[in-house]
């Protein structure tokens, strides 16, 4: 049974979230995006000549793609590039202890209840705020065991060899036009390394924290679980309510060596101003495992569709999402499951809310190819409908060739009825508390999957939305 | 006094008059039995008291204990003390009755005030008992996938548990068989007391034998046109609606 104690230690609300100190920037890259852009960023970051060339190609490749509207929302000419600041930061070396962050940042922080969290049950904690990791700390016994745990900034200048072998071949820079523009302007993020059978016991967090206005983040990940270990990581991200678009366009590659476990969980919760355009994928080993725990709540646009490439015999690739599109947002979201070898697994369930005009969208990719065998894949994708205006669209994509694999894919579309609303009225319910455990109920066989702590910030999180959304 | 109140109510749906000045007085403690033909306008009458949105009330005054009705939300009515029993209660997927009773009865409690947990689950096991409920259906979604007869029986266990001032049994006994029938009957039985005022809503004198009750009203064309002491029931059973119905004609005739 959930303890009162439990809750609050996860309490983030949206409106907890949307406040913003001014705060005075030691580095800024001005307003709109060119080669100039990407030298000043790479000055101000020491980059080595092979990352300069890596960004310059990002931009190169960036201005060459065209923007996805032909499949994807037009809502994505909104953004406009020349107005959006790149690169903010105060330095680019994260400290190690709280004390050290400077007074107006740390405030932020304390104030969305991060460093309450890692004492209570986390490993490590990394707190980016707007450009750069401002805070990065791992628990000494578990840095004891190898396990690394930095900005990604810090782990590029430190960690060469382990993170140049890696960065940037789960996802090219071309596989698309954000990533290619987060190729090019890349700062902050994570990189985790996991020595072999490690296993970590408490999940690692990174907390995304947006502060400034006409602002695009653009933090790079990459997490590496070496042979036969084990991690759970955890990212939250929050920003004000701003007038104007902010934009946030991150890129992260995991990789989970021989028979690792690794599980990426997202709880977020953007302002409405914000488009989240985020490519997310992860390469399975050999029986290793990749789960993606992935909840949508706020933004104006999301798109996002993490993936996993099973690459070795028998891996395994998970996808567990939820998005819930509030009045005037749309959750264009799902999953990429790309089995490469004979028996591997995969499971997708999704699961969308639809409040007012809110618009959720489900794509999802299956590519079983001819010559493997016994590979199996399930999909279930459900959509909740709250209001008459609400909507909902489907876009399955199942490619499974030759005789020896398992597919199976089944959707539904259910709404909240005016019975049952009344019913539980009737009960001595208010409309939004009958509301928000109709919704609940429809997330509740997926979110007891989560961990504890992050089902019980869901649940808050999706209470706090139905409030806003009954008259 | 404590009473529902039902006065002169005239209720329409899509310009449908469907009860036509109506009514009754149930006091506290007491059982009163509305029996009726299909259509007499029983079912509406359990509804627009709860507060049903569909319904429009053209003239008349509904009151709990001397409070007006019309003026409060479904969910206030419920929490003053009124309660129905569903004819076709609705499905909560994903919700468990456990969860669901416990948000029924956290909604009842001051802010602030948090429902002590090992204190509800004795409640609702005992309560189970009583039902013939086994344990194990706490963890079920509200009515999904149950027979008629655990439908009938969660929404006694909600009686049961939310202990309200008056509750209206809409056809509680449609859809039973005689020993699921029984059970409920017993459930009932056993909350009757001075602090609880039932109306019971059924086409059927069989309920009756096993919840037998105060008072019986025979309601016909959306008025009650027969009022009596439980033999009436018999009588009724014996000469049937068409009797009742001639009454109805009568009425209007000598008035």
């Amino acid at each position: 049974m959930k303890t009162e104690t439990d809750t609050k230690a996860v309490d983030i609300n949206r409106n907890i979230g949307d406040f913003s100190y001014d705060v005075a920037h030691a580095y800024d890259a001005g307003t709109g995006l060119s080669e100039k852009t990407i030298h000043y960023i790479s000055d101000v970051k020491e980059d080595p000549d092979w990352v300069r060339e890596f960004r310059l190609k990002g931009l190169k490749t960036f201005l060459e793609k065209p923007m996805p509207t032909h499949w994807a929302s037009k809502d994505l000419e909104a953004i406009d590039f020349d107005k959006i600041r790149y690169y903010l930061s105060g330095g680019t070396q994260a400290k190690r202890t709280w004390e050290e962050v400077p007074e107006d940042v740390k405030r932020t922080f304390e104030r969305l209840g991060i460093p309450e969290q890692e004492r209570r049950f986390l490993a490590g904690v990394e707190a980016q705020f707007d450009s750069e990791a401002v805070y990065s700390n791992i628990k000494k016994a578990v840095g004891e065991q190898g396990v690394i745990f930095v900005g990604s900034t810090e782990g590029l200048k430190n960690h060469p060899e382990i993170f140049r072998k890696w960065f940037g071949k789960v996802i090219p820079i071309g596989d698309n036009k954000f990533s290619a523009l987060n190729s090019a302007v890349f700062s902050g993020g994570s990189f985790i390394y996991v020595p072999p059978g490690v296993k970590v016991k408490h999940p690692l967090q990174a907390y995304f924290r947006i502060n400034a206005e006409n602002f695009g983040q653009f933090e790079r990940t990459l997490i590496i679980c070496d042979e036969g270990s084990e991690l759970t990581y955890m990212e939250g991200c929050t920003a004000p309510k701003f007038n104007t678009a902010t934009l946030h366009s991150a890129v992260v590659e995991l990789v989970a060596l021989k028979g690792a476990k690794l599980q990426y969980i997202t709880v977020q919760n953007w302002s409405e101003n914000v488009f989240n355009l985020v490519t997310k994928r992860g390469l399975a080993h050999e029986n290793a495992e990749v789960k993606w725990i992935d909840c949508n709540i706020g933004s104006r646009l999301t798109m996002k569709y993490p993936s996993v490439i099973m690459k070795g015999r028998k891996a395994r690739g998970e996808v567990l999402s939820i998005a819930l599109a509030n009045d005037g947002q749309h959750q264009d979201t799902g999953a990429k499951m790309i089995h490469a070898a004979d028996e591997t697994t995969s499971n997708i369930i999704s699961k969308s809310i639809s409040i007012g005009t809110g618009r959720a969208t489900y794509r999802g990719l299956v590519h079983v190819p001819k010559h493997l065998k016994n590979c199996k894949n399930n999909t279930e994708c459900d959509a909740l409908l709250i209001n008459a205006t609400s909507r909902t669209d489907t876009y399955p994509a199942i490619t499974v060739r030759g005789t020896g694999n398992a597919v199976q894919h089944e959707a539904s579309v259910s709404q909240v009825s005016a019975e049952q609303i009344f019913y539980m009225q009737q009960r001595g319910l208010t409309e939004a508390q009958a509301m928000s455990l109709s919704v609940n109920g429809f997330v509740n066989d997926l979110v007891r999957q989560f961990p504890m702590e992050y089902s019980v910030e869901l649940k808050r999180l999706i209470e706090l939305e139905m409030e806003g959304s009954v008259g | 006094m404590k009473e529902l109140r039902v006065e002169n109510l005239h209720v329409t749906i899509a310009d449908k008059e469907i009860v036509r000045g109506l009514s009754l007085s149930v006091p506290c403690g007491q059982v009163h039995a509305i029996m009726g033909p299909n259509g007499s306008g029983k079912s509406t009458l359990a509804k627009v008291l709860a507060g049903h949105p569909d319904y429009q009330v053209t003239k008349g005054n509904v009151s709990l204990d001397g409070e007006n009705l019309f003026e409060l939300e479904p969910d206030e009515r419920a929490r003053r003390g009124l309660f129905m029993a569903f004819q076709y209660p609705s499905e909560i997927p994903g919700v468990t009755i456990a969860n669901f009773l416990r948000a029924a009865l956290q909604a009842r409690l001051p802010e602030g005030e948090e429902l002590d947990a090992t204190d509800y689950y004795a409640k609702l096991y005992e309560k189970m008992e009583l039902l013939g409920m086994d344990r194990a259906f706490t963890s079920r979604s509200v009515n999904e996938g149950f027979s008629g007869g655990e439908k009938k029986r969660t929404e006694i266990l909600q009686l049961a548990m939310i202990e309200p001032k008056y509750a209206i049994l809409d056809e509680t006994d449609s859809g039973l068989d005689i020993d699921a029938l029984k059970t409920v009957a017993h459930g009932v039985n056993s909350l009757r007391g001075p602090s609880l005022g039932i109306l019971l809503i059924t086409h059927y004198q069989r309920l009756l034998n096993y919840i037998v009750p105060d008072y019986v009203h025979v309601m016909v064309a959306g008025r009650i046109v027969r009022s009596g002491r439980k033999e009436l029931a018999l009588e009724l059973e014996e000469r049937g609606y068409d009797w009742a119905r001639e009454e109805e004609g009568e009425m209007a005739l000598t008035r």
